[in-house]
């Protein structure tokens, strides 16, 4: 097991050097750093110093892989992808164009990014296979019809549309919670509690279904005859039998997003104002803070690897016959 | 020449793909077998009434997708010099919903302007009032009326459309002979002849912040969102099917590398590495403005470069799918006995393996097509999107988001944008579907069984 996931995470670095390189030819070499200068200084009338004083700001005023002019080991050291790409392995994000510490950022959001994802995540999972469960137990009826045909409905709405109409009828029509905000007390409740139920109801429609289709697959198969043939009720059946067997499959999709919770959600954090990793995105993305969102990039990829880890390892805990070697 | 044809990027590339589908159409109909699903999709009600929606959605796209500039005059070389306002033939035929903008705002079938304005009343005075829209309503002399007009419009437009799908129906029915298809095919005409009807006289939506017709951009968003559903597949497939097959097939350092690649793209988060993408492109273009002759262009290309980042970023999927199949495909006995005859891998892969992938690839495109319609609704709001130049569902609802603290609320934009996307949406997922149980072999048995 430990020789196992010591394979695995040395298998993850060729896939972070992956991403790495990845990243640093997409903001480095697709467009020159004086590309970037002269976009964010503005097109028109921008002298040569300045676009070299916004290089030199930022560090990219450095060659890209090779710097020749400097000794024996800043040759490789003293250059752009050394201070900008490869000491994100060691999650140092360098500094965004305000100045700030990206790593002390990323730490001190995670929190409120969480407070939303974790309990959306937790609710989620529990609505969504008890929907689909019930439709399974009603399944060839009207009600199952119907489930289907409401899952189908829900998940042709744009999730922009959940936020917009949820905002509307809790906050604006009802005045229940507040419209946005976040506070980390333990008022936040009734900050964090319309986001989290925006959440779970975008997710109903295409969740419940392929929960659904899991359990249809597993009722066809011989050891639920069994089952039933034992004279088990068919709650016994679904809820003992099916719900356990169908947890590999279940597994497979849900325990990867596990880490990735930290990053948040870009729509939810940014219509509520919640002060997130989600949020930080979405302002580096339109302050064009290109730094940041190479750092969220190269999170996100981590924490995507770590769930899959995850994952191998919720399959020994769920399934005996899974051994790890 | 009055005019100038355009075909700006993205144009040519719905043509490629149309060049595409009308070959394979031509490909299948000669034979049987591959005909089979297609029959078993044209006996299922709920494909056909959404073919039929789409197919409305199809051709609005369509008509918008042929561009020309409109020639203004001869200089004194005798050259004619064009406009450079890019237009449709869509744009033509609705003419006036495109030119009739008001000052601002003004809710559906409204007669007045959202905000209030000074005007002299006949007596000489300055009073601040909401002012009679320029268009809107304007035939009417008597303000009481209007209901009773917009009532009779209703009725009128219905009537001629009730007709009208009666008769394309009638013509229909030897063709198509199950009943809730011509149903829908006749109300849906029904509808369009209202709206046609009541468009030649209101803003049936309203007008948004600038005063255009909310009608005409929900109208003119519908190409964007079926350029990005279905241009993105024409990066998609080719990537998966080439590389999920190679690596299928030929495994051994082929697979490693495919697998390592498609792993590394798959492990960033796709919005993110969307929006890097995004974010690298719009430099580029920003500082190439000398690439672009007109705005339409640049917002276009703008558009063809997000289908490219999507399509480069969403293959994977496909991809690991198509491996899968083909490991399992090339241990059949009929491919050995194929290599054992000597058969070189490319007709093997062509001949053997292709044929047998594409319900796969079928499947996966049109249950993909949704998906993206919705994406592209996303990006736009986070900013990585489609031009804003462009309009798009995306921009729409952007627009209008902001908008929803006004008292009263100005919420005719977002349900424009709500209604047309749902339908959009919910129209391809229920086509989707029904694809996905005619095609999928599995699928079925399982059906029979349970």
């Amino acid at each position: 097991m430990i020789a196992y996931l010591i394979r695995r995470i040395l298998y993850a670095i060729p896939i972070l050097i992956g991403v790495n390189l990845l990243t640093f030819a997409l903001f480095f070499v697709v467009n020159t750093p004086d590309d970037m200068a002269r976009m964010q200084l503005g097109i028109k009338r921008v002298t040569p110093d300045a676009i070299d004083k916004w290089k030199q700001q930022r560090g990219y005023d450095k060659p890209l892989f090779i710097n020749t002019s400097s000794s024996s080991a800043g040759t490789f050291t003293d250059t752009i992808f050394w201070n900008k790409s490869a000491s994100m392995f060691v999650f140092d994000f360098g500094y965004s164009d305000d100045g700030r510490s990206i790593s002390h950022e990323i730490a001190k959001r995670m929190g409120p990014s969480l407070a939303i994802a974790l309990p959306t995540f937790i609710i989620g999972l529990v609505v969504y296979v008890s929907f689909a469960l019930l439709m399974t137990l009603f399944r060839g009826t009207v009600l199952d019809w119907a489930g289907v045909a409401l899952c189908v409905l829900l998940m042709s709405i744009s999730g922009l549309f959940y936020i917009i109409g949820g905002q509307f009828l809790v906050s604006k029509l009802w005045h229940l919670v507040p419209i946005s905000g976040y506070s980390g007390g333990a008022d936040s409740f009734k900050f964090v509690v319309l986001p989290i139920l925006i959440g779970v109801v975008g997710g109903i429609g295409s969740s419940s279904r392929w929960y659904r289709t899991i359990f249809l697959d597993e009722i066809g198969k011989d050891y639920v005859r069994t089952a039933r043939a034992k004279g088990l009720s068919e709650l016994r059946v679904l809820f003992t039998h099916v719900l356990k067997n169908a947890m590999i499959p279940i597994l497979t999709g849900v325990v990867v997003v596990i880490p990735l919770l930290f990053m948040g959600s870009l729509l939810t954090e940014s219509f509520f104002g919640i002060p997130g990793l989600g949020s930080y995105t979405i302002d580096a993305i339109n302050a064009q803070d290109f730094s940041v969102v190479r750092a969220m990039v190269f999170l996100g990829s981590v924490l995507y690897i770590a769930g899959l880890i995850l994952t191998d390892i919720s399959y020994t805990v769920v399934d005996p016959r899974v051994r790890l070697s | 020449m009055i005019f100038m044809p355009v075909i700006l990027w993205s144009d040519a590339l719905v043509f490629l793909l149309i060049g595409a589908v009308i070959s394979a159409v031509l490909h299948v109909r000669k034979r049987e077998h591959l005909m089979l699903p297609w029959r078993r999709l044209a006996h299922s009600s709920v494909a056909m009434v959404s073919t039929l929606v789409l197919s409305l959605f199809l051709v609005i796209g369509l008509l918008d997708t042929l561009h020309y500039r409109v020639a203004l005059s001869q200089n004194s070389s005798g050259e004619t010099v064009y406009s450079s306002e890019v237009l449709s033939v869509f744009d033509k035929l609705v003419t006036p919903l495109r030119t009739r903008t008001e000052k601002t705002y003004s809710a559906p079938f409204a007669l007045h302007l959202y905000a209030k304005e000074s005007m002299t009343d006949a007596q000489g005075n300055v009073v601040r009032d909401y002012p009679r829209l320029q268009y809107g309503g304007a035939h009417l002399a008597d303000e009481s009326q209007s209901s009773l007009d917009v009532m009779k419009r209703i009725a009128n437009g219905g009537v001629v459309g009730f007709l009208l799908g009666c008769l394309l129906a009638w013509l229909l029915s030897r063709r198509v002979t199950r009943a809730p298809v011509l149903v829908s095919l006749v109300m849906l005409v029904t509808l369009v002849g209202a709206s046609v009807e009541l468009a030649t006289a209101y803003h049936v939506l309203g007008t948004d912040k600038v005063g255009q017709d909310v009608l005409y951009l929900s109208l003119k968003s519908i190409r964007t969102g079926l350029i990005i559903g279905t241009l993105t597949t024409l990066v998609t497939l080719p990537l998966a099917l080439f590389l999920g097959v190679a690596a299928g097939y030929f495994r051994g350092w082929v697979d490693d590398v495919i697998q390592y690649v498609y792993t590394v793209l798959s492990s960033i988060p796709s919005v993110l590495l969307i929006a890097a993408a995004v974010l690298m492109m719009q430099v580029t273009i920003d500082t190439h403005p000398d690439w672009f002759e007109t705005s339409a262009a640049r917002a276009d290309l703008r558009l063809v470069a997000l289908c490219l980042i999507l399509g480069l970023t969403s293959w994977t999927g496909l991809c690991r799918l198509l491996r899968g199949e083909t490991l399992k495909l090339r241990e059949m006995e009929y491919i050995q006995a194929a290599q054992a005859f000597g058969v070189s891998s490319m007709r093997i892969l062509s001949r053997h393996i292709m044929p047998n992938v594409m319900h796969i690839i079928l499947i996966a495109l049109v249950m993909d097509f949704s998906a993206l319609v919705l994406a592209e609704a996303v990006l736009s709001y986070v900013g990585v999107g489609v031009d804003p130049s462009m309009i798009s569902f995306g921009t729409m609802i952007n627009g209008a988001r902001l908008e929803m603290g006004r008292e009263p609320m100005v919420w005719w934009s977002l349900a424009a944008a709500f209604v047309f996307m749902l339908v959009l949406v919910l129209a391809a997922n229920l086509f989707a579907d029904a694809v996905r149980d005619a095609f999928d072999p599995r699928l079925n048995r399982t059906e029979s069984k349970a």
